[in-house]
């Protein structure tokens, strides 16, 4: 009757739960020395897969033992930042923008100065925003306004939670203030607008592309070049066309170690070695190879021919990721009255 | 014919909504052959993540048919103040989304939490680490054991627990040699129920993993990371392992139902 509960099984059961327990409680540092973690954004996938590989063995090489277990995980920028934030163990932050970093500075986790740090502000590989649109561009999409035209659906992820949906819409907004008469009155209407063509926010670039490329929604989909690069070159060739608008903005994702896990992990000198790896001539081609543009400027100009002529203006003439997240992203800001009312 | 008709309606909605995804999962995951399939478990991230949610499932399991016996025990055997209340806490992560259920986790053991500045300084991390998600989906599977053992214990076996009372067992002996094993068909229904809400579990863990690749994902947060990798063969395949272990799981309870329901009819 009770041949479940028998002592043989009770024991068998206390000896299963000890052994499956045992796992869960070690000490995270047993496994840190040996393993970095890169904490990116959504649609550098495919570059880290490729990075992680060629450092790891130019490590190796370099010092010798056993090559180093490198692992990065991806998601929304901002969503990125905030596990890191609660404690996700990054010892390298690969984030889509500096005020996603910024945050884990003012907490703490690096120092405030963490941008000049490494060249280039920190940023290794540039980007830009760009149009998406279905082959033989069917809708005539050609510039900043033909987004608004009746029929036209835009497909863009939420800017509370990714760092590309952010850059999109500050290369809308910057290229409405450009417009003869451009004040912030009139960018408010364009984006106001704008944003009455997007039929869903997802919450990565990767989702959005996902909603455009493989579930077909949208006509246009406002996107990183390198993600647009990508889906044209790779996932459907013949099926997409990038249009480059005549002004957008240069996109720039940086890049930190995060000092207080890498101390606390023993990580300090690899994550260094990390972050500079991707400076290095070898890993700015890995860059290119997969769409985001170098900023050794001798290895952008051998890859000329994949990237398209753009006229940008940058964040500093916005005002900074400070002031930007301030006055469009907080709670209250522009972002919330534009697409609640 | 009314029950013609009803039972018309019933394979209908079954073929329409709950036959094409699991064969369309199946579909997609050999779309490239069968070698292509098979590739995907040459990857040591997706062996991981099938051993973590064996894992994070199996320690789940065994800590809530624990809890759940203790609470149905409880609630089904004594009349105590707060009693009514108690049996709609422990059915609180029923109507709470999973979400939710992983964010409180974070608000008590993430770095910004209350707990999270000590456990950082002892090096034992909780959040965005195995026993965090296994937090995370106790918290999710806890009401099932309860919910499913409490009825049998109310009703069942009452004067056998007294005659052994009567006889001088104690309160563990009766627990384990009298009410446990008159119910352990419904024990098993409710534990096997755990498993396989534990295996699917999503949005809980997904908010305490931090989705590290190897690491820290389970069975499903790993086939959205290969999803939004495109990697849709991978991602498909592991939906194919995780929807035949989930109707493993799913078949076991309903051989052990039907055993249930045959010995209430022989009883």
């Amino acid at each position: 009757m009770s041949d479940i509960f028998s002592p043989t099984r009770r024991r068998f059961f206390g000896l299963a739960l000890a052994a499956g327990a045992a796992p869960l409680i070690r000490p995270r540092r047993a496994w840190a020395a040996s393993t970095l973690l890169n904490v990116s954004y959504d649609p550098t996938r495919e570059l880290y897969q490729e990075i992680d590989r060629d450092f790891s063995r130019a490590w190796a090489q370099a010092h010798g033992g056993s090559p180093v277990q490198i692992r990065t995980s991806h998601g929304g920028s901002g969503a990125q930042a905030r596990s890191v934030l609660e404690g996700a163990p990054a010892d390298i932050v690969t984030l889509g923008l500096a005020y996603d970093i910024d945050i884990l500075a003012q907490n703490g986790l690096l120092a405030a100065d963490w941008q000049k740090r490494l060249p280039h502000n920190s940023t290794p590989f540039t980007s830009t925003i760009v149009f998406l649109v279905r082959k033989g561009n069917p809708k005539n999409i050609r510039d900043w306004p033909d987004l608004l035209r009746d029929g036209v659906q835009v497909i863009t992820p939420n800017p509370k939670t990714s760092g590309g949906a952010r850059w999109n819409y500050l290369a809308a907004w910057g290229w409405a203030l450009r417009q003869p008469g451009g004040t912030p009155d009139t960018a408010r209407a364009y984006l106001k607008s704008l944003f009455g063509h997007v039929p869903v926010l997802d919450t990565g670039a990767r989702g959005a592309t996902n909603s455009f490329v493989q579930r077909g929604l949208g006509d246009v989909l406002l996107a990183w070049e390198d993600e647009a690069l990508l889906a044209t070159r790779e996932l459907g060739p013949e099926q997409f066309d990038i249009v480059v608008p005549p002004v957008t903005i240069l996109a720039e994702p940086p890049v930190a170690v995060v000092d207080r896990n890498a101390q606390a992990h023993g990580t300090t000198e690899i994550a260094q070695a990390y972050v500079e790896f991707l400076f290095s001539p070898v890993g700015q081609k890995i860059g290119a190879r997969h769409y985001f543009r170098p900023v050794d400027p001798a290895i952008l100009a051998e890859n000329r021919e994949r990237f398209a002529d753009v006229h940008t203006f940058d964040i500093a003439s916005l005002g900074g990721w400070a002031k930007v997240q301030k006055d469009h992203f907080a709670d209250g800001g522009i972002f919330d009255g534009i697409y609640t009312k | 014919m009314t029950r013609f008709m009803f039972a018309s309606i019933v394979y209908l909605l079954v073929a329409i909504m709950i036959i094409p995804p699991p064969v369309l999962v199946f579909v997609m995951a050999l779309s490239h052959g069968v070698g292509t399939m098979l590739a995907t478990f040459a990857d040591p991230d997706a062996l991981s993540a099938i051993r973590l949610t064996v894992l994070v499932t199996a320690a789940t399991v065994v800590i809530n048919t624990g809890f759940g016996v203790m609470a149905a025990w409880t609630l089904s055997q004594f009349r105590f103040p707060g009693r009514g209340l108690l049996i709609v806490l422990v059915e609180l992560p029923l109507s709470v989304s999973p979400v939710v259920g992983g964010l409180i986790w974070l608000l008590v053991f993430g770095t910004q939490g209350w707990w999270g500045k000590v456990l950082e300084q002892w090096g034992y991390p909780i959040m965005f680490a195995p026993p965090g998600m296994v937090l995370a989906t106790l918290f999710v599977t806890f009401p099932y054991v309860t919910r499913t053992l409490m009825p049998m214990l109310a009703h069942n076996g009452r004067e056998a627990e007294e005659a052994a009372v009567m006889l001088g067992a104690g309160l563990w002996q009766v627990l384990w040699h009298v009410t446990l094993p008159g119910a352990r068909l419904a024990l098993v229904s409710g534990v096997l129920l755990t498993t396989a809400r534990a295996m699917g579990e999503f949005g809980a863990v997904s908010v305490v993993s931090g989705h590290i690749p190897g690491l820290t994902e389970t069975m499903p947060l790993h086939i959205e990371t290969l999803y939004n990798g495109y990697q849709t063969v991978a991602a498909f395949t592991m939906a194919a392992l995780l929807a035949l272990m989930a109707i493993t799981v799913v078949i076991a309870r309903n051989i052990v139902e039907r055993r249930h329901a045959r010995m209430g009819i022989a009883a």
